[in-house]
């Protein structure tokens, strides 16, 4: 069995890295010249890439231990339960979250945000409300309208600063005995805005409401502590944060989960069945009906454990040095403007150029290898409060180098001159 | 510029992008649709003044990218004037010529709008040009829906 499927103790064995180079060529898919350029991939923010290790690890899972998990007696079905169970201890260790019961595998932060609106949503009255914030993925949104359409509940958004920052100030008057969860996103996609988490989650429990934090954007750049910050649910998706597709992770409280009924029906979530009457399982099982994404379950944990071998401050320097160097560099580009100025930002930058639309920019920026994301990034409401269609996106990883924000820069000026 | 790039971004869309043709609203517009681009938020309005069966103003307003609105721009200045039935043909062209697998174009045809057709070699590009043209079918049709979009 492959030895990255294992989980391994808390304490690391070996020091931890610091070395972009060699960090780079953990990264296959960044060797390679795109028309002619070397690819700058700057569109971390829309999916991160993934080191060898995690690719290796999920083709070794199919060579050599695929069964499917929790059925079988024989040897492959006992090595592929053991992985799929050891990677929950590792999520679960990784985020600091009491039990493995607290830690459910599902598609993604957007299946994550789907079940808690179709099963803790499902129990509410019309009256009854959710708040967001203005700066939230269509994944913290269209959910909350769906159920809105069933059960007619209300949605309201805490609005943002022209900086782009929470107004945490408008928050306590947003308890008046209606609002039953807060749902907020950890770090704003578009606008980099690392959001007060741990603050919105002490206001809203001396109110005893509820939170749940969209971390899909946070995990790629920073740990969390789910004991520390102790919120009720929190998401995340396993694709940004150098992991496979299709495998994300709702944590959820013991006790919170407990109390939920299940969302989807089938195999794998349920204690006995007859035709009369159906018992399920406990949580996490009571959330993963049908056959899982095991082998993304276990390349999560690659990735997981890939991470833990590189240096966490010397990543949090190398992220703001990135940031600092593309905010002042873009800065000198005569009519460029950024959204989002937050005192604390992820490496995400937002912006749009005089006279050039998005798309035209995202065409010529690739013709020179560098890839950004163009158009709303499914932040459309986020979009209106700035009044602007589109923004062109750059975002970056640990594994970005100053030379890539440079040549963004250079292929900026390439495209003024290209539209003048 | 590369070679390529040039097919994209020729003069005549870089023109008609900073100064399109017939960029304004009209209030008493016999048709008027609604076109939006989900995957990057482009929007425009295109609006048909008719008489006796043909197109006797036509004009667009919205935001886009240099693409879609020289595409519209190009558009517009083509069709003052025509018959329905000619705009009918016109979209088959462009359309074809935009979304074909066949390699070949009848370029005499096109006249300007050989510029937009550039725009085949960037397949995410596409829905840019082709905006406006889906606008101009729904409004060419009477049971036209009010919101066309290229999703």
């Amino acid at each position: 069995m492959n030895d990255a499927t294992e989980a391994k103790p808390a304490g690391l064995a070996q020091p931890l890295r610091w070395d972009l180079e060699a960090i780079r060529d953990d990264f296959p898919v960044l060797d390679q010249r795109v028309h002619d350029a070397p690819l700058a991939y700057l569109d971390n923010a829309a999916t991160s890439q993934k080191p060898a290790v995690v690719i290796d690890t999920i083709a070794d899972f199919y060579r050599h231990d695929n069964a499917n998990v929790h059925r079988a007696v024989h040897t492959l079905a006992e090595r592929a339960t053991t992985a799929y169970e050891a990677a929950r201890e590792h999520v679960r260790r990784y985020i600091n979250a009491s039990s493995t019961g607290e830690i459910v595998f599902l598609r993604g932060t957007t299946e994550a945000i789907n079940l808690i609106a179709n099963t803790l949503g499902q129990r509410w009255q019309p009256g009854d409300r959710v708040l967001l914030t203005t700066m939230e993925h269509h994944a913290n949104i269209v959910p909350w309208q769906l159920l809105r359409e069933r059960t007619g509940v209300e949605i309201a958004a805490l609005p943002i600063t022209a900086a782009g920052e929470l107004r945490l100030d408008r928050l306590a008057a947003q308890f008046d005995g209606h609002t039953r969860l807060v749902a907020v996103t950890h770090v704003s996609n578009v606008l980099g805005t690392i959001n007060p988490v741990g603050e919105v989650v002490r206001i809203a429990h001396e109110h005893g409401v509820p939170v749940m934090i969209d971390g899909a954007q946070a995990l790629p750049h920073q740990r969390v502590d789910m004991q520390a910050l102790d919120c009720d649910f929190y998401c995340f998706s396993g694709h940004k944060m150098f992991g496979p597709t299709g495998i994300g992770v709702l944590y959820g409280k013991a006790e919170r989960l407990a109390d939920l009924p299940p969302w989807q029906g089938g195999g794998e979530m349920i204690r006995r069945v007859t035709f009369d009457r159906t018992r399920y399982a406990a949580p996490p099982q009571r959330f993963e009906a049908g056959t899982q994404q095991i082998s993304g379950v276990i390349g999560l944990a690659a990735a997981i454990e890939y991470l833990e071998t590189i240096d966490p401050h010397a990543m949090a320097q190398h992220e703001q040095a990135l940031l600092e160097h593309a905010t002042a560099r873009l800065r000198e580009v005569p009519g460029l403007r950024i959204f989002g100025e937050a005192k604390h930002k992820a490496p995400v930058i937002s912006f749009l150029v005089d006279g050039i639309h998005a798309h035209d920019l995202g065409t010529l920026l690739d013709r020179k290898g560098v890839a950004v994301r163009t158009g709303h990034h499914c932040a459309m409401p986020l979009m209106d409060v700035y009044g602007v269609p589109a923004t062109t996106r750059a975002s970056m990883a640990f594994y970005n180098t100053i030379d890539e924000v440079d040549r963004l820069v250079d292929a900026i000026a390439y495209a003024r001159e290209v539209l003048k | 510029m590369n070679g390529e790039l040039e097919d994209l971004y020729q003069d005549i869309i870089l023109e008609h992008n900073r100064q399109p043709a017939n960029f304004r609203p009209m209030e008493e517009a016999d048709r008027s649709v609604e076109a939006d681009n989900p995957l990057c938020g482009d929007r425009l309005q295109l609006f048909l003044k008719l008489d006796n069966g043909r197109i006797a103003d036509i004009s667009f307003q919205g935001c886009g990218c240099a693409i879609s609105v020289a595409s519209a721009s190009l558009l517009t200045e083509r069709l003052k004037g025509a018959t329905l039935a000619e705009a009918e043909r016109l979209f088959s062209l462009v359309h074809g010529a935009l979304t074909g697998d066949d390699a070949s174009v009848d370029e005499d045809a096109l006249g300007d709008l050989v510029a937009v057709v550039g725009v085949r070699r960037y397949p995410m590009r596409v829905k840019c040009a082709t905006l406006s043209w889906h606008a101009l079918r729904a409004a060419l049709r009477e049971s036209s829906p009010e919101l066309v979009t290229t999703e």
